[in-house]
């Protein structure tokens, strides 16, 4: 019993520390990237100002005069939302019924939907950069860009949203059919409020990961519907240190996803964990 | 009177709006380094003057060179102006790619260093027109060879070169004798070991396009190249390329480096020397050359204004533009390009590095010769250059790194070399 007692003790202590070394490990590179953001291209690579040095806001005051940051911002606003909206407007009503009514086939299914994640997106490039700028011309337009994150985040969509659902024990759906009940009222009314956990988590997860995404929205964009990504992508420098600039824009990048982040958490952890004890 | 009054202004109004209807955009792909952006602003008064609008799509160095190679590949049409280097310029140009630059006699055509014109053409046609060029070049501590007592002279023996390094080496107080290009890539590591693999009389390929990778004078430099950096270069430096050699050289921590001419107006040490590169008792080849021209895609509905853009961005003009801008000056010119520029005297003042790296262009020698039977010094002007650069980079990584010996690393290397040259139907 004493050595229970002692064993919780320990834990009490050693979790929350080991909690907190690996968030602060996790979160060092961001707070670095903060604080260079701050020091200028000069002062950013100079050790003698590592910590101590004058603050400045001149990396911030050339993104926005000089590197149009708001217009990437607004793209990587508009492409992200709609990506994610449609991909949940098709992923809810694929992983109802695959959740509720599966065939024989649905497990084949959902394994080949997530081998299409497998595909170097590289192999494609060519083919995706022809069909799009010299047969269907829309090339570098948001429709094009939605459309692309829309699709390479389906699968992650579908997975998520068909392992919440399982959840759900099909009886509450078909009492509800029994009360009268239609298809859509058993998504609206019963399914989508039981899985909104699950649902506002694969909605951020995918809104996260349209936002991050910089392989296509660099390689299918030029000007129209360049997002954040390609706006860091063009600070990267291989000859010149400017550490300072790139920092900045990457901070301006990231930080609206992980604001949105702090105030989603709650659904976040709450859907992540979705079924995890039971 | 007043209907006439009235006409004028209608015509007026017509005119004004004819001229917003047909104003030009050019969309200009740029690689993002300090010159390229000091541009757009430059730039403002290009735009002022002409009405054209620019749109600037700045990208890093790798996603530039592969966007514009998909975009050229696949019939253009994304970019009006695209920024390319020397290896591209005169394949593409050859495959009809992109557009044959003519420019005007006020242009001088001939104050264009010779090297950067050879090397930006084909067949005597001029392809892309440097914006700023680069040869490579020994940069080191003059405080520390004096101190230590050695001497590093303008083409150097590699053996002198060694001495030096082992004479400045000090790793107990954060110095290291040499520090060089050790991370893989064909513009990386390749960059400075093919000057070196020159320097000791080898080359890429035979006159059959056969590479020649494991032969005695690869052997011999890279054994040299590990033996140099491995004992004398800093920790990890299979990982380092010209940034972290940049960020290691400005903290004080390396007594020479062996790079890019461009490097120079990046320094912030005092008391730095430079010396022509080393070599091993072949000077041909032992030091590279590259430029970042701009370049017009074939097939461009503005390739007029385009033209026009580029002839103004790489002329004198723009390099006294430059000079005289508020927020720039003479140590901000593009450099590399012209004659003109290293004669100015207000850029002799500011540029400590001027003569040495116009001494070290105009010696770069890209041609093809009886030992380097390809166009290119520290690269070799084909296609498949890049893939098989990269295959070769990755080994002579692992051979610094120790992961392999510099046996199997070349000896993979020729295989692989081999592989891809076959394939692409060479031999």
């Amino acid at each position: 019993m004493a050595v229970v007692t002692e064993t919780t003790k320990f834990g009490k202590i050693f979790w929350p520390v080991l909690a907190w070394i690996v968030a602060l490990t996790f979160f060092f590179p961001i707070f670095w990237m903060v604080f260079t953001s701050f020091k200028t291209d000069a002062d950013s690579v100079k050790p003698e100002y590592l910590f101590v040095f004058k603050p400045t806001l001149e990396n911030y005051i050339n993104m926005t005069d000089n590197y149009d940051y708001w217009r990437f911002a607004l793209n990587s606003l508009i492409t992200a939302s709609f990506a994610t909206t449609f991909a949940l407007f098709v992923g809810v009503p694929c992983a109802y019924v695959m959740a509720f009514n599966p065939t024989r086939r649905t497990k084949d299914i959902l394994l080949w939907m997530l081998s299409t994640k497998m595909l170097p997106a590289a192999a494609v490039l060519y083919p995706m950069t022809f069909l799009t700028k010299n047969f269907l011309n829309i090339f570098d337009t948001h429709f094009l860009i939605i459309l692309v994150l829309c699709l390479i985040n389906l699968p992650i969509v579908i997975w998520m949203l068909f392992t919440y659902f399982k959840e759900i024990p099909k009886e509450i759906l078909e009492a509800g059919k029994m009360d009268g009940a239609n298809t859509w009222g058993e998504i609206k009314d019963i399914l989508l409020p039981l899985a909104w956990g699950g649902l506002a988590s694969t909605a951020l997860l995918c809104f996260i990961f349209c936002w991050n995404e910089a392989y296509w929205t660099v390689r299918l964009t030029t000007t129209d519907a360049a997002t954040l990504s390609k706006l860091i992508e063009g600070n990267r420098a291989p000859e010149g240190l400017f550490f300072g600039r790139l920092s900045a824009v990457s901070t301006a990048a990231v930080g609206p996803i992980v604001v949105l982040g702090w105030f989603c958490q709650k659904q976040l952890v709450q859907g992540l964990t979705f079924g995890a004890v039971k | 009177m007043k209907s006439l009054r009235n006409t004028a202004v209608g015509l007026a109004i017509g005119v004004a709006g004819a001229s917003s209807a047909i104003a030009t955009d050019l969309t200009i792909a740029i690689v993002n380094n300090g010159h390229m952006i000091n541009m757009q602003k430059v730039a403002e008064a290009y735009t002022a003057d002409t009405g054209v609008n620019l749109n600037w799509v700045s990208l890093e160095e790798g996603v530039l060179r592969e966007q514009v190679t998909s975009d050229t590949a696949t019939g253009g049409g994304q970019y009006d102006i695209i920024n390319i280097g020397m290896q591209e310029a005169p394949i593409w140009g050859a495959a009809g790619w992109i557009e044959a630059l003519n420019f005007g006699s006020d242009y001088d055509i001939d104050d264009m260093l010779p090297a950067m014109r050879n090397g930006l053409s084909h067949e005597g046609t001029l392809y892309a027109a440097p914006f700023y060029g680069e040869s490579s070049m020994v940069m080191y501590r003059k405080d520390l060879t004096d101190a230590a007592g050695v001497l590093v002279r303008d083409n150097d023996s590699w053996a002198n070169i060694k001495g030096a390094a082992m004479a400045m080496h000090d790793p107990d107080n954060g110095v290291y004798g040499a520090c060089l290009r050790g991370k893989p890539g064909w513009g990386d590591n390749m960059a400075f070991i093919t000057t070196m693999v020159n320097s000791f009389g080898g080359a890429w390929f035979d006159a059959d396009m056969r590479p020649t990778i494991d032969t005695a004078a690869w052997h011999e430099a890279i054994n040299f190249y590990v033996d140099l950096l491995g004992n004398y270069g800093p920790p990890g430096s299979e990982g380092n390329s010209f940034n972290e050699i940049l960020a290691l050289y400005n903290e004080g921590k390396c007594g020479m480096w062996i790079d890019a001419t461009i490097a120079a107006s990046f320094l912030e040490v005092d008391g730095v020397a430079y010396a022509q590169s080393p070599n091993a008792g072949n000077p041909v080849g032992a030091n590279w050359l590259w430029a970042w021209a701009m370049a017009v895609p074939a097939g461009s509905p503005n390739a007029e204004e385009s033209m026009k853009f580029i002839e103004w961005a790489t002329s004198k003009a723009y390099i006294k533009a430059v000079a005289d801008h508020p927020d720039f000056g003479w140590g901000s010119v593009p450099t590399g390009t012209r004659a003109s520029t290293y004669a100015y005297s207000e850029f002799q003042a500011v540029a400590g590095f001027a003569a040495a790296e116009m001494a070290a262009i105009e010696s770069a020698a890209p041609a093809a010769t009886d030992l380097k039977p390809y166009v290119g010094v520290q690269f070799a002007a084909i296609p498949e250059f890049p893939e098989v650069g990269i295959a070769v980079a990755q080994e002579m990584a692992a051979a610094l790194s120790g992961a392999k010996s510099v046996e199997d690393a070349l000896s993979a290397s020729q295989a692989a070399a081999d592989a891809i040259m076959s394939e692409a139907g060479y031999y």
